[in-house]
């Protein structure tokens, strides 16, 4: 089974100063995640000033550029997972939240070919 | 409510963590079933406190840790096992686990070699191929018997036995924990490749159970094929089988039909096959080509396996490029069906009679008389030729050797059609 991992945050809050060793203990946690085969696709996102939204309406196209105002967004990173339940799913999330040290990672069953 | 202390919790933590943990007590105590039976024990401990206390932030330690301290305990009541304090280095009077824990620490810099090791240990060819697929299923992919046994649509009491000799083959054989090297290892790898290609074909050959589970074991055989290559990166043909398995994957959704018949290669709807899967798979075909010289059998067969997935359409298959590579896989793995599957290559690229005369050739050996599908394709290329007796001859030959229904009936229609062909024509 697919899953879809990702950050959640609000990317106008100031960030916590990144930990010295975090970079080397992601690098420890993506490698195992990797090699147990869980992580199949994983990429990351640039912030919402650089991105559009584009909504259709009444047959009108609207493009308004970033910066968005949600509270929070899908920011930083995500991973497509392949675990054998949302069990396992939630365990890898955690262990990558477990790195970062705080934050919010959602997780979501991927509908698909099986 | 929270999935966070709920049984399913601790079980997919139990896992993730299960070949690590019974990997790093065997490299501790030397006997992979006891280091089993310590981790379920270590199981049923979590089980007990999890839900109640909350998984521990480091649930791996933890389990590695009330193991350790079972293993005390164990190695106090049994004084048959006196033996193993010794290489341990344990004093079996003294009081605490202090001087234990110094010799049974984990190790972070061993952890992927204790995997590594433990799977040459669950497909050593001292045990029977079945005792193979099911240990490895049990001790690399952390399922439970019952899951192994509904998998293989046998009773669990069956598996249950088969990894309880298994684990005492391996102690009374005295086989080492370790990764062999020299003459011995390619020997080695062999066997473990074959036993994660079984279970994956076990799931895609589906030839029994409800058609998830058999999915369920494909992945099962991918996910030990990104262990295995993650953990020898220069072997060529792990990332072979690999590559294989990643390409053969990404069509399964489209092998059914909507009534959940199968639906064959050509006629697939490309548009359902998995782009991810193939894009991995090719990237890993690619990586086992340029570490080895492409000729070994599980590299060939993703190669060929990769002709088709990296053509949009049907007609667009290279057919040359497949019967070349079939003749440089029937030299590396000799083997009937092998040819069989070289002659219908033949006959797509150049022709019908050229393909026939390959089977003929493969018929006067005798071996596919009682094979079913020899007979189709031969039927298939006669009528392709408008020998529509000998055809419909063929498909009735095919048709008495299938155990499959929907396949006998296919053989009995293409038989008619044939007989039709002759008087109409």
């Amino acid at each position: 089974m697919r899953f879809l991992g990702y950050t959640l945050g609000d990317e106008t809050a100031p960030q916590p100063e990144m930990a010295p060793d975090l970079f080397e203990k992601m690098g420890k946690f993506m490698e195992e995640a990797y090699t147990a085969g869980v992580i199949v696709a994983t990429g990351g996102i640039a912030p919402t000033a650089m991105g559009a939204k584009i909504t259709l309406r009444d047959g009108e196209y609207t493009v308004v550029d970033g910066p968005f105002t949600e509270a929070k967004e899908l920011i930083g990173g995500w991973a497509l997972l392949e675990c054998r339940d949302m069990a396992e799913a939630v365990e890898w999330s955690k262990r990558f939240i477990g790195v970062l040290g705080e934050g919010e990672v959602r997780v979501r069953p991927v509908f698909g070919a099986e | 409510m929270t999935t966070t202390d709920s049984t399913a919790a601790v079980e997919a933590v139990f896992r993730i963590e299960f070949p690590r943990l019974v990997g790093g007590l065997t490299r501790r105590i030397g006997d992979v079933g006891l280091a089993e039976e310590l981790a379920q024990d270590a199981l049923v401990d979590a089980l007990e406190q999890w839900p109640r206390d909350g998984t521990p932030r480091n649930p791996g330690a933890w389990l590695m840790t009330v193991a350790k301290r079972k293993a005390v305990d164990r190695f106090r009541r049994d004084r048959v096992l006196a033996a193993k304090y010794a290489r341990i280095g344990v004093d079996p009077e003294a009081t605490g686990t202090d001087e234990f824990d110094l010799h049974l620490d984990l190790d972070d810099d061993h952890i992927a070699d204790d995997r590594l090791r433990l799977i040459f240990v669950s497909c050593h060819p001292v045990l029977s191929m079945p005792s193979r697929l099911a240990l490895t299923l049990r001790l690399l992919g952390g399922l439970t018997t019952a899951e192994i046994a509904r998998a293989y649509v046998q009773p669990e009491a069956t598996i249950a036995q088969r990894i309880v000799r298994a684990k005492k083959t391996i102690t009374d054989a005295g086989i080492p924990f370790e990764v062999p090297v020299g003459d011995e290892r390619a020997a080695r790898l062999g066997s473990v490749l074959e036993v994660v290609y079984l279970i994956f074909n076990e799931g895609y050959s589906a030839t029994s159970g409800e058609s998830w589970l058999r999915t369920d074991l494909c992945q099962e055989a991918v996910r030990l094929g990104r262990l295995l290559a993650a953990l020898t990166e220069e072997e060529a043909e792990v990332h072979g089988l690999l590559a294989l398995m990643e390409i053969q994957s990404s069509r399964l959704a489209a092998r059914l039909g909507p009534n959940g018949e199968p639906v064959l290669l050509l006629d697939q709807d490309r548009r359902r096959w998995d782009p991810l899967l193939i894009s991995r798979g090719l990237a890993s075909l690619e990586r086992a080509q340029a570490l080895g010289d492409g000729t070994g059998i599980y590299t060939l067969q993703a190669a060929i396996a990769a002709c088709h997935v990296r053509c949009r359409r049907a007609e667009d298959t290279d057919w040359a490029q497949i019967a070349a590579l079939y003749e440089t896989l029937a030299k590396a793995m000799p083997s009937p069906i092998v040819e069989l599957n070289r002659a219908v290559a033949i006959s797509m690229a150049f022709g019908p009679a050229a393909g026939l005369a390959h089977i003929d050739q493969l018929g006067e050996t005798g071996t596919l008389d009682r094979y079913h599908l020899f007979h189709s394709v031969r039927g298939d290329l006669l009528g392709k030729l408008g020998r529509n007796a000998e055809a419909a001859d063929e498909f009735e030959l095919a048709a008495t050797m299938t155990e499959n229904d929907a396949e006998r009936e296919l053989c009995r229609q293409r038989a008619a059609d044939a007989r039709r062909a002759l008087t109409t024509g």
